[in-house]
């Protein structure tokens, strides 16, 4: 029989893990012995880590002996990180566990410190590197073989290899010793799984009888709906993503998904959504599970604000609510918006919005005259003008020859070289004898081999 | 004489009673209508008020008359957007430049483009918009549309009051269909009676064809800055033949 833990009273006595209980009990005659139970540490250890949830809505079981906390935006509350952990330690304390605690910003670190580390426990942003120089090898969480390998070779800090090149710390100790590393030093993300996970929204609803028909389904998912924006309303979230599998007599899986522009969680709303959709579920011979899922939610705008803003909010509600109709019968690349670009090229001057509630960040611009008409691409045309800058006297398009009676112009416009190489265009606004007017450039210089092109570009109202 | 008058008034009754039934507001009826300024265009309806609830029908056949149509339909829905309204521009081969709305009183921000391929899609869709009472007005550009579509849009927007701008490009028929209104805007020359070098404010030449209690008519005006003007006639257009399109 070994010896797996001790207590602090029984360690100052000088027992240690890994000593034979007869030894012991020699040390010690009064030693109290309790059978060890392998399940036993992570039970206590997940049931301590339900009771953390006071201090971070993620923590996670690290077995043997720890547990994680994700105190990012928790500190705060307490205080500050060193009010923080100590309330968490003398919390701990005063239950009768023996507590030590490290803070750092990877998970690696925070595990070294509290472990190894006989220092000021909260290590500060970027001082990883320092803090772990003095401990020993086994701080980063490695195998026995490796360490066993460190031992013979005298690496007993690991500020000793820590500055090795990469290649040579490979071939020495192995892969998995340079990822250990880069997780302590945060250049490889680490996570965990908490012991409480964010419940999904999702719910199901099972059939006691196939069923076949679409009113059935219509069913089904009015019902499903209903109970997921009641969970929603209180969460106050909106349904971004949300799809709807059923699941066949057969085993077969049919999904039909929708999207939204704003976040949403009215179940007549969504039900519209849906019901586009529902003629492509092949029932066959029979759904006997519908499970709606709704992977992507947002927070919803606070009501109140609605109140203040009498028809703004409403108004936009309905928008999008039409958007979204729109965008799931054609797709949601057909609706467009725009927001100006600080731009001349006129095919940069516009960026797209990325979502309805964007306002633009500079004011469009009104000092140029721009064509109502924009020719998708610029169309080449046939021109007479003199040279060098004069606007063109005539020109032909799509066979037709336009007389230019009045023309303002140039306007010039550089690319913009950071973007694309090319040609600048001299712009001219001009009107022909039937009063048309037409927005029409010319590519570049008067070369002295060939003649610049000209294009026409756009018609003015 | 008596019976007379009573008779006289009651068809102004009747009158009236059919006009609100077609949509029409009536000018004396309820607080002051929002009044939309075409300027001199104006005289085409009843009261001088432009009909906000209905489909308003716009064609052109040429590139050029199709800008200048879409610069007027601009300047018709900046003026129905006021100053927050949101309005649809829904078409199959947009060229609009959003950035040019500006000059017609539009904040292109406000304007939501949907462009689809299919003609089914673009009525749908055109419906769909006419039927959501939060938007200011629903631009379409279709090319074909026949009478059966086009009464589907008037009840949509009978229901909803959304103004309806449908622009026909170049069609290949001029079929009657269901509207308050038919235009057509072509562009004249710019005036020449300054001495001013290039091009100037847009002028167009906006020829009501077809209008329901109005009076159908011609007028030449020009767009400066926010505001319509009339302008003398500058040059007689050859007018087209009135009964190929009736």
């Amino acid at each position: 029989m070994i010896v797996m833990a001790v207590s602090t009273r029984a360690e100052k006595a000088g027992i240690e893990t890994g000593m034979v209980v007869a030894d012991a009990r020699a040390v010690l005659p009064e030693l109290e012995v309790l059978d060890f139970e392998p399940d036993v540490p992570e039970k206590l250890l997940t049931a301590l880590a339900e009771w953390m949830i006071r201090y971070s809505p993620q923590v996670a079981v690290d077995l043997p002996d720890g547990l994680l906390i994700d105190a990012t935006g928790c500190a705060h509350l307490w205080g500050g990180e060193t009010a923080y952990l100590k309330d968490i330690v003398s919390r701990l304390k005063t239950s009768g566990y023996d507590v030590r605690v490290g803070m750092a910003d990877t998970i690696g670190t925070a595990w070294a410190v509290s472990r190894y580390s006989r220092a000021f426990p909260i290590i500060d942003l970027d001082a990883q590197q320092s803090a772990l120089a003095g401990l020993p090898p086994h701080a980063l969480r490695l195998d026995d073989q490796t360490l066993e390998k460190m031992a013979k070779l005298g690496l007993s800090q690991i500020k000793s290899f820590i500055h090795m090149p990469p290649s040579t710390l490979r071939r020495r100790f192995g892969q998995h010793t340079l990822h250990q590393i880069g997780k302590a030093l945060g250049q490889f993300h680490e996570t965990f799984t908490p012991v409480q996970p964010p419940e999904p929204y999702q719910e199901r609803l099972p059939c006691v009888e196939p069923i076949r028909t679409a009113t059935g389904i219509e069913i089904a998912l009015k019902t499903l709906l209903e109970t997921i924006c009641k969970r929603l309303v209180e969460g106050g979230k909106g349904i971004r993503q949300a799809s709807l599998k059923c699941f066949r007599v057969d085993g077969n899986i049919q999904e039909i998904s929708i999207g939204t522009n704003a976040g949403s969680c009215s179940a007549s709303h969504l039900f519209k959504l849906f019901e586009q959709r529902i003629a492509q579920i092949e029932p066959d011979l029979g759904i006997e599970l519908f499970l709606l899922d709704a992977p992507v939610v947002e927070d919803l705008a606070n009501p109140q604000e609605a109140l203040w803003d009498v028809n703004g909010g409403n108004k936009m509600v309905t928008i999008a609510e039409l958007l979204d109709r729109l965008a799931s019968r054609s797709g949601t690349d057909t609706i467009h918006r725009y927001l100006p670009a600080e731009h001349h090229w006129p095919e940069r001057a516009l960026v797209e919005a990325p979502t309805l509630r964007d306002r633009p960040e500079t004011s469009w611009r009104k000092e140029k005259l721009r064509p109502v008409d924009l020719l998708p691409r610029p169309e080449r045309i046939q021109v007479s003008a003199p040279v060098p800058d004069y606007p063109p006297m005539l020109f032909r398009y799509q066979g037709v020859v336009h007389k230019i009676k009045w023309a303002d112009g140039p306007d010039r416009i550089e690319q913009e070289w950071w973007l694309s190489d090319g040609l600048h265009r001299d712009y001219y606004s001009v009107e022909d004898d039937n009063g048309n007017r037409y927005w029409i450039f010319r590519l570049g210089h008067y070369g002295k081999e060939r003649a610049p092109e000209w294009f026409i570009h756009g018609f003015y109202a | 004489m008596e019976a007379r008058e009573n008779k006289s008034y009651v068809i102004a009754k009747l009158r009236s009673e059919i006009m609100s039934l077609q949509g029409f507001r009536s000018p004396a009826a309820g607080s002051k209508p929002e009044k939309i300024d075409i300027g001199p265009v104006s005289a085409a309806f009843t009261g001088g008020i432009f009909p906000k609830v209905g489909v308003h029908e716009f064609i052109s056949s040429t590139p050029e008359s199709a800008a200048a149509t879409a610069g007027f339909m601009a300047t018709l829905a900046g003026q129905l957007m006021k100053e927050d309204g949101i309005c649809l521009w829904v078409s199959s081969r947009r060229r609009v430049f959003p950035l040019a709305l500006g000059f017609f009183g539009i904040e292109p921000d406000r304007v939501i483009f949907v462009d689809l391929k299919k003609d089914k899609d673009l009525l749908w869709t055109i419906e769909e918009g006419l039927k959501c009472d939060a938007l200011s007005a629903v631009v379409g550009e279709v090319k074909e549309l026949n009478l059966t579509e086009s009464r589907r849009l008037q009840l949509a927007v009978e229901e909803s009051k959304v103004t309806g701008l449908l622009h026909r490009v170049s069609p290949r028929l001029s079929n009657p269909v269901a509207s308050v209104c038919r235009w057509r805007v072509n562009p004249l020359p710019s005036g020449r009676d300054n001495t001013l070098p290039g091009i100037g404010f847009p002028r167009w030449d906006v020829q009501i064809e077809k209008v329901r209690n109005g009076q159908a008519g011609r007028w030449q005006v020009q767009w400066s800055e926010d505001h319509f003007e009339h302008i003398g006639l500058v040059r007689v257009v050859p007018s087209r033949s009135f009964s190929k399109v009736g």
